[in-house]
This record gives C-alpha cells, structure tokens and sequence, in this order.
C-alpha cells in the first residue's frame, strides 16, 4: 500500500467523491420505484415524496400483469440476453484465444478487421439484416435477435478478450501442451478461468443495451409471441394519455433480472482472479 | 547412447534469425546446461526440443528417434518453467499426475508414481492443497515433482531458480543436483547465471546470438575458453582484458588475465591507482584504474587494508594469460 491510498482524508475525499456519483446514478431509479407505488394523482402532485397511507396505490403493478403477456415478454428478454451472453462470451473468448495464442497469416489483419465492428454501429445494416432475416425466414423469431446482438456484441468482446489472453501466462499453456492437454482443454480448463473477471466485464457491457433496446425488437420480432420487455412496455405509453403507474411499475420490475445478472457477474469480476499459479 | 541430439537446428520468427545452425549431443544420463546472456535464444532452443515451437530446419532426435513432427507430450520430455506454471484450479497432488491421466496410466501406478516423486521433494504434507496456498520454493518443488512423476527420457528446465531468493536458489540448486544422482537422468537446463552453470552442469554449452560458442566441461571452458566471448562470460567477477602491446606483445591483441592470478604489489608488471575495494570478508576484489578501456580487478584470498587513491603494481605469471586476436578468438 502506498501512503497516499492510506491517508484519511483522501480516503473520505474518495468516498465523497464515489457516494456523490452513486446517489446522482440511483436517483432516477429511486423515483421509479417510489412512483411506482402510489397513485396517478401522487405522482403528478409530488413526485419526490415517498408513498404513504393516502398515496399508495398497487394499481400500476395490476395493470402490468393483467396486460397481455407481461411474464412472456421477460422470459423473451431473458431468453434473448442470457443466450446473446452466452454466444458472445464463447466465440469471442474463442476467436480472442487464436487471436492471441496463434502465429498464422493473417492474423494482424484479422484482428484489425474484427476491430472495426467497434466502431461501425450495427444499426447502419437495419434494411440488410431486416432483408437477410425475412429471406432466411428468421423474421418473428427470437433468434433473429439473437444473432443481430451476437454480431452487434463480437467485436468489442474479441477486442478487451484477446488483450487479456495475451496475458495469460506462455508458460502456462506450454506446461498443459506438454502435458498432453488438447488446445480445447487448455483454453476451457485453464485460459477460461484465469480470464474469467474480463469474461464479467465483457457479459455487463454487452447486457444492459440489449435488455434496453428497443430497435431490434420493433423492426425484426413485434409479433406479441416474441416481444421483450422494452417493447411490451410501449403499449402504456400512448400518442395521447401515457398509463404513468402501469409504465413505472413495468420498468421497475424491467431492472429486478439485470441487477440479478449484474450481481452474478460483478461477483465474477472480484472473486475471479485465482493467484498463485504463476509467480 | 544419445538422449538429444541437434543437427544443424535453425530457428526463425520471420525475418528474425533466433537459432543458427546449432549442433548438440546430449548422452544418456548427462546434466547439460545452456548458458548465454539474456536473450541469446536459450528458452526458444529448449522450446524446439520440447516441440512447442518446430524448428525452421534441422533434425531433432531424441533417444533414437527423429521427433520434428512429434508433438510435445508425446517426446518423452518434461519441463520445468521459471514461473511454476502450476495449474491454479487443481491440488499439488493432482498437478502432479495431470499428465499421467491423460495417458491413461491406471489409477494405483499414478498414485504410486506421486507418492514417490512427493517423498522425493518431500512434498507429502502438501498433496491436498492448491498452489496459491504455498510458497515460491514449494511452488517450484512442485513444478519439478511435475516433471519427475512422468519419468521422461529428457529434462528440460528453462531457468528454475530465477523467481527464487538468494538461500532458496542455493537449497532447490542443491536438490536438482541429488535429483540428478538419484534418477541418473538426462537432464537440459538453461541459466544466465554462470554460478549455476558452473556448480551443476557435467558439460557447459555456452551460446551466443542463437549460436553455440563453446562445448565443454566446467572447468575446461574456465581454462581454455574459446573465445573472448565465453572467456568473459565465464567466471565472476568477469576476466580482465590488457592490450598485448602493453605487456611486449603483438600489437591488436588483447592478454586476459583471471582476477584470482593476479598479484598485487608496489610494483608489477602493469600499475595504476585503485578506485575501489570490495571487501567480501573470504577474499577482496580490487579494482585498478590501469590506463586501458577497462578497469582491472585482482581478487585477492583474504583480508586487504587498502586505500581507493593509492598507486599499486599488479603480476601475474604467463602461464595465466590467454590471448585473443583482434576479432576474439584464442591465439
Ligand atoms: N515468439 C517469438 N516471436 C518473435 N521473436 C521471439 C519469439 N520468442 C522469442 N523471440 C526472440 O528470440 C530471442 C531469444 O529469446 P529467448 O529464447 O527467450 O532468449 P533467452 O531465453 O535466452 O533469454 C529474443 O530476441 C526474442 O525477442
Ligand atoms: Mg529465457
């Protein structure tokens, strides 16, 4: 430790400075959640009080789950962001692993190449992807979202992966070659693990735009049997009245599956890193 | 018989020559260490041998066997790295017969062959636990344990005792040096510390820019060093270096001289003033400002009470001296 990590009042500056940001980041869901308790009334004459006797009302929350599929439309998300996870996280730690592992030609290129989907906005291609989707029949379907997210999500997560693979101890993976290990193994068994906290950071970038998007979902799977969340949400707000208790109450229970993900992976990130087998 | 033996190995990363022409015989039951500065091409010549880089050209033979296309698991070698690399998620005991499992060796063999190698390494009391939970030195037995469960017909050991403490190095160097005796095994091992080289090895390879320089043992690369290169790099602290001329002798060549040969005095046969004593208790090193490039050290047996500033003369015998040509190499 340093003395300047030590010091008491750099400490309380820090913690001053990290509180202030955690209370301007958690207000706007703070006055989500409490609005979502109360009465159309309440809402609109004090939005910041808390609910009381007078003013708390589960009404928006009835609204939500009498409406239409309320529960089909989360296992929707959940279904489209856990799979999306999954994808992203396995090919691109793969494609990340030859990247940084593999001497063969190339290889610079390709990396740049997958690069560039960072900078390059998925969205660009709606009318192509929209076109390639009703062509292979995908339009209506869940796996229509998956694939464009899967796509949207590789190029960073190659990126942030490979960078980290490269660190992962030579030696390491030598010892499992000579070992017998297959390539398989060595990458599953002990480049995985020891990469695992990047793993997390890349599964928390990618989760929270795809649980929050809208524009997919709208143009690729309206139909009411494969609507997210996000999108179920829109039949509250209105061109003329907006059901402001049914709209709060919907996004309240929205942020419930992300914070829980968001939980498991953040736990990753801190726990994940297995000292000692190198050095 | 031959363990190892390289013909005309050459090794490139693309336009980066790494390894020249490298020729080698390692017999049967030999301690072989490769010596050389950093970034000599030692660890990539021990990564050709084990197969985990292919060699540009050449032939690698081990026992009797050419193995250029053979993957690494299945040369008979073992290898022990500078970091451990241990593997995080499994128990010293299942780090160690790891390599037994995948070549489907039957359970009560496996469990024999590590109770064996963790008597050996007297690694017992740690068989359950993982290696975060124990220290450099225990990591490192570890690592060799490793290699000896496997019972290879080549060691390979890349720099072992560069992650460990000065009392530590001296106690793991003197526990492969039993490990050698007891499992009369052929054994590689790669160092830039010469100490190492010189206490452990039956035969020296010194190499240069991926190219061997010297081939002996110890003692004869001590005495006869072939070139200015290895004369310079063998021994501590390092030979002195005088312009023959200076002595009466051929103009361009340079006389070397060990530190320890030398005789200090109010005269002799080169003076200069001292710019430094350093006093290790067992024997001093006196450094003299002789007139030449470089400093001149003689290293005396025992203790010396001597002024830095004073005007000495330094003698050494002829037999001592060795001479190299103006491009480094024995006359
Ligand atoms: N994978 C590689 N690609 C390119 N150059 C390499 C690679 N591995 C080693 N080298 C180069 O080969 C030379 C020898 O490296 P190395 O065998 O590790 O030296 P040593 O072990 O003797 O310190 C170094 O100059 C290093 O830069
Ligand atoms: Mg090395």
């Amino acid at each position: 430790m340093n003395k300047a990590r030590r010091n008491p009042l750099n400490t309380a500056l820090a913690h001053v400075v990290l509180i202030t940001y955690t209370v301007i980041a958690l207000f706007p869901v703070f006055v989500i959640l409490i609005n979502s308790f109360k009465t159309r009334k309440a809402i609109f004459r004090e939005p910041l009080a808390m609910p009381n006797a007078d003013s708390f009302s589960l009404i928006g929350y009835q609204t939500v789950l009498k409406q239409g599929d309320f529960f089909l439309y989360f296992q929707n998300s959940m279904i489209v962001t856990v799979a999306t996870l999954f994808f992203v996280l396995l090919f691109g730690a793969m494609a990340a692993f030859a990247l940084a592992e593999y001497r063969f030609k190339g290889n610079t290129l390709m990396g740049l190449y997958l690069a560039l989907g960072i900078m390059i906005p998925i969205r660009i291609g709606t009318v192509a992807i929209l076109d390639l989707m009703v062509s292979t029949g995908l339009v209506n379907t869940l796996m229509a979202l998956i694939l464009v997210y899967t796509a949207q999500g590789l190029p960073l997560a190659v990126f942030i992966l490979s960078e980290f693979m490269r660190q992962v101890s030579d030696d390491l993976k030598n010892a499992g070659r000579i070992d017998g290990l297959s390539e398989y193994t060595i990458f599953f068994r002990l480049v995985l693990p020891l990469v695992r906290p990047s793993l997390a950071t890349v599964a928390v970038f990618n989760m929270i735009p795809i649980w929050n998007d809208l524009w997919f979902p709208l143009i690729l799977a309206p139909a009411e049997a494969t609507k997210t969340l996000t999108l179920g949400s829109q039949v509250f707000i209105g061109q003329f009245v907006t059901d402001w208790n049914a709209v709060l109450s919907a996004l309240s229970m929205a942020i419930l599956p992300v914070m829980i993900l968001y939980m498991i992976f953040s736990r990753q990130l801190i726990r994940g890193i297995t000292s000692g087998a190198v050095k | 018989m031959t363990a190892l033996k390289l013909t005309n190995v050459c090794k490139s990363f693309g336009e980066v020559e790494v390894l020249r022409d490298i020729n080698l015989e390692v017999e049967d039951g030999e301690f072989v260490v490769f010596v050389g500065p950093s970034g000599c091409g030692k660890s990539t010549l021990l990564r050709v041998i084990s197969g985990l880089e292919d060699a540009t050209s050449g032939t690698i033979e081990i026992g009797a066997d050419i193995v250029n296309q053979v993957s690494p698991s299945k040369r008979g070698i073992a290898m022990v790295f500078q970091s451990y690399a241990l593997y995080p998620h499994l128990t010293v005991r299942d780090n160690m017969a790891l390599a037994l499992k995948q070549e489907r060796k039957p359970k009560d063999e496996i469990a024999e062959r590590v109770a064996e190698a963790a008597r050996m390494l007297s690694l017992g009391d740690y068989l359950d636990r993982r290696p975060s939970e124990l220290s450099g030195g225990q990591r490192q037995r570890v690592a060799i344990g490793r290699a000896v469960v496997r019972e290879p017909k080549l060691f390979l050991f890349d720099e072992p005792l560069s992650n460990l403490d000065a009392a530590l190095r001296m106690n793991t160097r003197l526990e492969i040096a039993r490990l050698h005796r007891q499992l009369s095994a052929s054994m590689i091992y790669v160092t830039h510390d010469q100490t190492e080289a010189m206490t452990l090895a039956d035969k020296i390879v010194v190499l240069k820019d991926g190219h061997v320089e010297q081939v002996g043992a110890p003692i004869e690369v001590y005495n006869n060093p072939a070139n200015r290169f290895v004369a310079e790099f063998i021994g501590s602290p390092a030979m002195n270096f005088i312009p023959a001329e200076r002595l009466g002798g051929v103009a361009g060549q340079q006389i070397g001289v060990r530190p320890e040969y030398s005789k200090i005095g109010e005269t002799g046969r080169i003076e200069g003033q001292v710019i430094h004593v350093e006093k290790l208790g067992g024997d001093t090193n006196i450094l003299v400002d002789v007139g030449s490039s470089s400093t001149f050290t003689a290293r005396m047996f025992g203790q010396y009470e001597i002024e830095t500033g004073s005007h000495i003369g330094i003698d050494f015998e002829d037999a001592h001296c060795l001479r190299f040509d103006a491009q480094g190499n024995r006359v």
